[in-house]
């Protein structure tokens, strides 16, 4: 196997973009990358979309964006996983400069959400549950994250002041993001009295929803070497599913596909949770960052909402968590997102994440997940 | 709107909480599977589920899907049912401020949605505090 780098990264300020289409939105964070990179060959490509089918009524992703890249007839192919897509993208991207079988691969991650009403946006994403069995009873995904916030308050006594300060810390970091959604600060208080979605969370609790692309270009280290940029490494891959439905998991209050998916990828990197100095994690919801640091080992179970108390994962704590903002501030295009978190990584290892740069970084982890944690993918990520 | 056969085959489970148990390790598959995830046996014995149980969490739905904008708020809940399967559904005929965790609650045979005026109108289960 071989060595795979990072040579690009590409993306655009992100939110309800109604002058753009999906088409737009993905060829320009695609060429921003290619740009980055330098290079001007381009072997294959993969792209993270959930749902432009719901979403504005197209498939075939995997002839159009090479097409309007200008890239025909290199191949391509689009994944899906839900909201770890992206995520998944990467991993494949990953896979395929590792084999050798291409060298310079761009990995994409998109989704159009605004041309839907809300309505038509929340039934999209719900089909990342289980449609017979727990769409059919009416629930969404904040209705899942809900009863998951539910279980863990009841087990652990995490508290509806401690889901509030996620939110407040992702949107500090957030408000240092120039391309984030909604690059402003959040009080607690605000999050505690903004509008119920699915109690106990809050409009607030949620991350938005979004229009949006990213994209970064992958080749083999040895070829990173010879190009300008400080070169970053994907150290480790992990991937793991589980369970569609949240009522089939013994223990709703953990996500085991993204502790398994650590595992892997922290193996694979030859690394302890420990030697990683900050992480971008997929945030959907409030609960969701307290039981991802759980499930990643930042912290034992039960404690991730005493962790953002005590500020351990905020910007200047001892691990970051969301420097960029998160999904809650950055948005949550799908799609998108475990791609940007791609960006985010190599931006603070390059050291040019400006006002929200994690001092010192060297290493840093991505977690994304696509529904209740039915599948999750974790990527580490080093400065060489 | 989708071929009436996406709900008639489904009517086993819904309507009557029609279940499989392997017959190797004894794991209850709802709804119905071909293979056993625990033991990767592939027959199961036909049973019911039982018809009570207790609340593990819920929700109360605010913002609902398209096809269930008429119905909201309305609660949801897992419950763990007294044959140790866990199932989702509904929690109908509840005070909002009475949803707690642990709470008993038994099943019953309830309207759930319908798919306009002249589609098909789906039944299932629902929970019903005790």
């Amino acid at each position: 196997m071989r060595d795979v780098a990072v040579i690009g990264i590409g993306m655009t300020k992100w939110g309800e973009l109604w002058e753009k289409s999906l088409r737009t939105i993905f060829v320009e964070s695609a060429l921003l990358a290619l740009e980055d990179a330098g290079v001007d060959r381009l072997d294959s490509m993969i792209v993270g979309c959930m749902s432009s089918g719901l979403f504005v009524g197209q498939e075939h992703l995997a002839s159009l964006l090479p097409d309007y890249l200008g890239r025909n007839p290199i191949p391509a192919a689009r994944v899906e996983s839900a909201c770890a897509s992206g995520g998944l993208a990467l991993r494949q991207g990953f896979i395929e400069v590792a084999s050798g079988i291409s060298d310079v691969v761009l990995v994409g991650g998109v989704e159009k959400m605004t041309d839907v009403t809300g309505c038509e946006a929340t039934f999209a994403l719900g089909t990342a549950a289980d449609q017979e069995y727990e769409g059919f009873h009416g629930l969404t995904f904040p209705g899942l994250y809900a009863m998951m916030a539910v279980a863990h308050m009841h087990k652990y006594g995490t508290t509806r002041r401690q889901l509030a300060m996620v939110a407040a810390k992702n949107h500090e970091n957030g408000s240092k993001n120039p391309l984030a959604q909604y690059p402003f600060k959040v009080s607690v208080d605000a999050v505690l009295n903004s509008v119920l979605v699915a109690d106990p969370l809050r409009i607030l609790d949620c991350s938005p929803i979004t229009d949006g692309a990213a994209a970064v270009i992958l080749a083999p280290v040895e070829m990173a070497k010879s190009l300008k940029k400080p070169v970053v490494r994907i150290a480790g891959s992990g991937h793991a599913t589980d369970t569609i439905s949240l009522s089939s998991r013994r223990d709703m209050t953990w996500i085991e596909s993204t502790h398994k998916a650590a595992q892997k990828a922290l193996a694979m990197a030859g690394r302890k949770i420990g030697d990683i100095d900050f992480f971008e994690v997929h945030d959907c919801f409030t609960i969701a960052e307290i039981m991802v640091t759980e499930a990643l080992g930042i912290v034992e179970k039960g404690k991730g909402g005493r962790a953002i108390e005590e500020g351990l994962t905020a910007l200047g704590g001892k691990a970051p968590v969301n420097p960029s903002g998160g999904l809650k501030a950055k948005g949550h295009p799908v799609g998108a997102t475990g791609v940007a978190q791609a960006v985010e990584a190599v931006k603070q290892l390059r050291g040019e994440a400006g006002e929200r740069q994690v001092q010192n970084a060297r290493r840093g982890l991505t977690q994304n997940m696509g529904g209740t944690g039915g599948s999750s993918l974790v990527h580490v990520f080093e400065a060489m | 709107m989708p071929n009436p056969a996406k709900s008639w085959r489904e009517i086993p489970q819904r309507y009557r909480l029609e279940a499989g148990k392997c017959t190797n390790c004894g794991y209850v598959a709802f709804p119905p599977r071909l293979i056993c995830p625990q033991c990767k046996n592939r027959e199961f014995a036909p049973m019911k589920l039982a018809a009570a149980g207790k609340l593990l969490t819920h929700t109360i739905i605010r913002v609902a899907p398209g096809s269930f904008e008429d119905q909201a708020p309305y609660a949801v809940g897992i419950a763990e049912l007294d044959d140790n399967v866990r199932l989702t559904a509904q929690v109908v005929d509840c005070d909002f401020a009475k949803l707690k965790v642990g709470m008993r609650v038994r099943l019953e045979f309830r309207r759930v949605n319908e798919e306009g005026a002249a589609g098909v109108i789906y039944y299932g289960y629902k929970f019903v505090p005790e």
